[in-house]
Formats: structure tokens, C-alpha cells, sequence
């Protein structure tokens, strides 16, 4: 009996909160055209939350181009079809990699980040005080934030496909003598605008908005105590990994899913 | 006519009743202040006169409009001439002690940058820190943060201002300046103050009336004096700091013989 009350009571609390959820994410909606209005707002949190993630996205993506460039080396030149490096390099990031490892890293660090930013004004009373000034915490603080991590992911995923390409390259061309001519010509004609590149960017843009949404809201919606922010923090990491690799999932079914 | 009517408010917080009835009148121009020990829901009450809590219920009118029946925009624009000043401060941590005061300034009005500059030198001057425009908030010390959240909270000329334990974890001398700041901006403002503590000395210093509430009811209401003078043993309990009386010190529960010998026959 105990076990079914247990289960009752998650899922009675789960639903609750996905309402919340889904309140909170209409409230945000709501608040996008005076936001915009006031862009400069929206320009602060580009900063924080894109500009200050780019440098370990620089980083990894240029370390998994580089792994993707050795390890495909290693596999396409058994069937003698190493000049097929750069097409493989480029598909693996610009479809897959691209996106979805972007997408955990930003949730690492400028998810985390959001949610304590906003956990912690809560448990300083820094909302309820804009409240009381007479001024919608979700407008002025919330929705910029989101607009800034739903622009932030999909130019973040670029960068990191497009210096994973050139890791790809260094390793390719540089270390193993793959010829550059043939990585960079069937790179050109085997990647397509609309089925490789636009479906990647379509993946970015629903995992930022995802991403963003969740670190957003277990902030606003965290225990206003230290171990409650803490909490919140972790379940911002979690929750958007499981999102992200799941609409992952979802997606590449759909898109490539006729292939 | 009072400015803010509180009629038979009910408040619970799950099962537990916060408030069972409660009625009270604040006046114009009056320094009331709310009284009662720990948990008695002081701060709620600031919460559900400010419209960010529902009422089970009951009303609370402020200016003849009844808060919780106002829509979102009509709500914000009555909190525009309220100001509160948080136990914390609640100052923003991300930005100088000039941009907090000139916080409310810039989102509700379309002054020139060089009006506001002087608006909020003018606040900070009257809570004596104006020379402390250029320091962040985490730079201050608690009575220092609570002067710039008041010269914030007058910022935009409220009619009414709600202080949330204003006394409380402040040295002798910042406590001093408090109980001063709070008196002089209230008569030379010509505010309405609602001042929640439970410091008595220096609430009934400035108070001009004083509400006193426990287990959800207010129990007694009168000025200092007549307080002082009161005969009930509750009043008499809580102005004179007793540890035992009708507020009980031991937190309600089973008794603390019956719980030995409980976890004696455990064993």
C-alpha cells in the first residue's frame, strides 16, 4: 500500500509541477514583445550566457572534431575511403554532435548558472522586492534570459561544428596526410543546406529553448534555502540531459527518419 | 476613513491557519506597527496587504480598491505608490547602491538621466548615504543595505510604506538611526507606515498604534501606553519578555514525561 501511495503522490506532484511548468512558460511568452522592446536587456544576458560559454565550446569542439578525425581515419582507411574524412567529420557534427554536445555544455554552464542566478534571488527576496516595486520579475528578469539562451544555442552549435571541422582537418590533413582537396570538395558535395545543416540548426534552436526553459524554471521554482538552490542546480543538469538526449532521439526520427 | 480595512482574513498554509479572522484599520499618516511573537505570520500578512499572497478569506482594501479583486495591471499600478522595505533589504546584487535607488525611477518614469541622478541623491542624502552611491550591495553592512531599501522604497513618493522586521540583527547604533529615519521620513513625507516587529522598545517608540497578534487573531490593539497599561496576562506576557505564559515556551506537542518514558519502554 505504501508503494502505491508513494507512486500516487510523484505522480500527483510531477503533474503539479509540469503545470507549473507550462504556466511559467506561458508567462515567459507573454512577456516576449515588451521585452523586445527593450532589447538591451536581452543583449546583457547574450553576454553571460552566450558570449562567456564560447570559449569551452571553442575548446571541446575543436577536441571532438579531433577525436572524430582519428577515430574515422582509422575506420574509413581499411576500405581504402579516407578522402571521405571531411564529410564524415562534417555530418557527425553539423547533424548530431553539433548540436547535442553543445546543448549539454550549455546546459553545464550557463544552465547551472541561470538557475542559481535565479534561485538566489529568490531566496533573497530579490523578486518579491521587484514585485513589490511594482515591476514583473518575469519581464524584467526572466524572459530576457531566455531570449538570450534560445539565441545563444544555435550560434554556439555552429561554432562548435564549424571549429570541429577544423579540428577534423588538423588531424586529417595535417597528421595522417588525408588529401585536402578531396576533404574539403566531398564535404561540399555531400553536405546539403536543407537536410544536414537546417535540420541541425532546427535541433539547436528546440534544445535551447528547452534547455533555457528548464534552467529557468527550477530556478523561479526552487526552495528558497541553500540546499534548495543546490538542489534545483543539479536538477537543471539532469533534467536537460535527459531532454536533450531523448528530443534528440525524437527529432533525428523525424528528420532523417525516411532515409 | 482608514487607508487599508483588513475584514475577517482567513490564511492557511496547508492545514495550518495563519490567520482565523483578523480585522484591522490603518490611518493615514500613522506609524502602525504589528506586534507578536515569532511565526505568528507578521511578514504573510505584509504579503497579502501587498497582493503577492491570496486570502483564503476575507478583504483587504487599500485606498477603497479591494487588492485581491484588482487585475494584473491595475495591482501594479496601486504597488507603485506602496513601498516595502524586506527584512533582507532585497537589494539587487548586481548593480551599485545608485542604480538600486534608481531602480524604480527608470522602469516607471521617463525622466532625464540628469533628474534622476539628482532624485536619488536626494534619498540617499536623507538616509545618510549618499557618499555610498558608488558601493555594491554586497559591500555594505546589514543597517547600510536596509538605508538604501528605504531611500529605494520612497524612491517613487509612496503613500504607504511596509517595513518587515526593520530592528532586527542591527547594532545599537544603526537600530538608533532605524527608529529615527523611519519616524522623521514618515512626518515629513506625510506617509502611512506599517512597521511588523517584534522589538519592542523601538517599536512603540515611533508606533502611533499598535496592533498585537497571536495564533492567527489579533489580540490586543491600542496605543503604547495603553498597551503597557493592559491587565490581560498575554499582553503582559509579551511586553515584559516572560519566557512561559499563554504563549507557551515548548513548541505544542506531546509532553515532555510521556516522550521519556515512551523511548523508555522502546528499550
Amino acid at each position: 500500500m505504501d508503494g502505491i501511495q508513494r507512486l500516487g503522490r510523484w505522480a500527483i506532484g510531477t503533474s503539479e509541477r509540469l503545470g507549473r511548468g507550462y504556466l511559467f512558460l506561458m508567462a515567459i511568452l507573454a512577456g516576449v514583445p515588451s521585452t523586445l522592446m527593450r532589447f538591451s536587456l536581452v543583449i546583457q544576458q547574450l553576454y553571460s550566457v552566450g558570449v562567456l560559454s564560447v570559449f569551452l565550446i571553442l575548446i571541446s569542439g575543436l577536441f571532438v572534431g579531433m577525436v572524430l578525425g582519428l577515430q574515422g581515419y582509422y575506420t574509413l582507411v581499411d576500405f581504402g575511403a579516407e578522402e571521405s574524412l571531411g564529410v564524415m567529420v562534417a555530418l557527425s557534427l553539423v547533424r548530431e554532435l553539433g548540436p547535442v554536445v553543445s546543448a549539454l555544455l550549455f546546459a553545464g554552464r550557463a544552465g547551472s548558472a541561470l538557475t542559481a542566478e535565479i534561485g538566489l534571488m529568490k531566496s533573497t527576496e530579490q523578486l518579491s522586492g521587484m514585485e513589490m516595486m511594482a515591476v514583473d520579475p518575469i519581464r524584467r528578469i526572466i524572459t530576457p534570459r531566455f531570449l538570450a539562451g534560445f539565441i545563444s544555442l544555435p550560434l554556439l552549435a555552429a561554432i562548435f561544428s564549424a571549429v570541429g571541422i577544423i579540428g577534423g582537418y588538423i588531424v586529417g590533413y595535417g597528421l595522417l596526410g588525408v588529401d585536402d582537396g578531396a576533404f574539403w570538395t566531398q564535404m561540399q558535395t555531400k553536405t546539403d543546406l536543407y537536410a544536414d545543416i537546417m535540420n541541425g540548426v532546427i535541433k539547436s534552436v528546440v534544445f535551447g529553448f528547452v534547455v533555457t526553459w528548464i534552467a529557468l524554471f527550477e530556478g523561479h521554482d526552487a526552495i528558497p534555502t541553500s540546499e534548495g538552490v543546490g538542489r534545483a542546480t543539479t536538477r537543471t543538469v539532469v533534467h536537460s540531459a535527459f531532454a536533450i538526449l531523448s528530443l534528440d532521439f525524437v527529432l533525428t526520427a523525424l528528420m532523417f527518419g525516411e532515409v | 476613513m482608514p487607508l487599508i480595512e483588513i475584514r475577517d482574513l482567513h490564511f492557511y498554509r496547508g492545514d495550518r491557519a495563519i490567520f482565523k479572522g483578523v480585522d484591522l484599520d490603518i490611518y493615514r499618516g500613522k506609524v502602525t506597527a504589528i506586534m507578536g511573537p515569532s511565526g505568528t505570520g507578521k511578514t504573510t500578512l505584509l504579503k497579502l496587504i501587498g497582493g503577492q499572497l491570496l486570502p483564503d478569506q476575507g478583504s483587504i482594501k487599500i485606498d477603497g480598491q479591494d487588492v485581491h479583486q484588482l487585475k494584473h495591471a491595475q495591482l501594479y499600478e496601486l504597488r507603485k505608490r506602496m513601498g516595502m522595505l524586506f527584512q533582507s533589504g532585497a537589494l539587487l546584487t548586481d548593480i551599485s547602491v545608485f542604480d538600486n535607488v534608481a531602480f524604480p525611477l527608470r522602469e516607471h518614469t521617463d525622466l532625464p538621466e540628469s533628474m534622476i541622478r539628482d532624485l536619488v541623491l536626494m534619498k540617499l542624502q536623507a538616509v545618510g548615504l549618499r557618499n555610498a552611491k558608488d558601493l555594491m550591495p554586497a559591500e555594505l553592512s546589514g543597517g547600510m543595505a536596509r538605508r538604501v531599501a528605504l531611500a529605494r522604497a520612497v524612491s517613487l513618493d509612496p503613500m504607504m510604506i511596509m517595513y518587515d522586521e526593520p530592528f532586527t540583527g542591527q547594532d545599537p547604533i544603526s537600530m538608533g538611526t532605524l527608529v529615527n529615519l523611519i519616524k522623521r521620513i514618515n512626518q515629513s513625507m506625510g506617509l502611512t507606515s506599517i512597521v511588523v516587529s517584534h522589538d519592542l522598545e523601538e517599536t512603540m517608540a515611533i508606533a502611533d498604534d499598535i496592533y498585537l497578534l497571536s495564533d492567527g487573531r489579533v489580540i490586543e490593539r491600542g496605543t503604547p501606553e495603553t498597551l503597557q497599561n493592559s491587565s490581560s496576562e498575554w499582553v503582559k506576557q509579551f511586553m515584559e519578555g516572560l519566557p512561559d505564559g499563554p504563549v507557551s515556551f515548548h513548541y505544542p506537542g506531546v509532553g515532555f514525561e510521556d516522550d521519556l518514558l515512551r523511548s523508555k519502554a522502546a528499550k
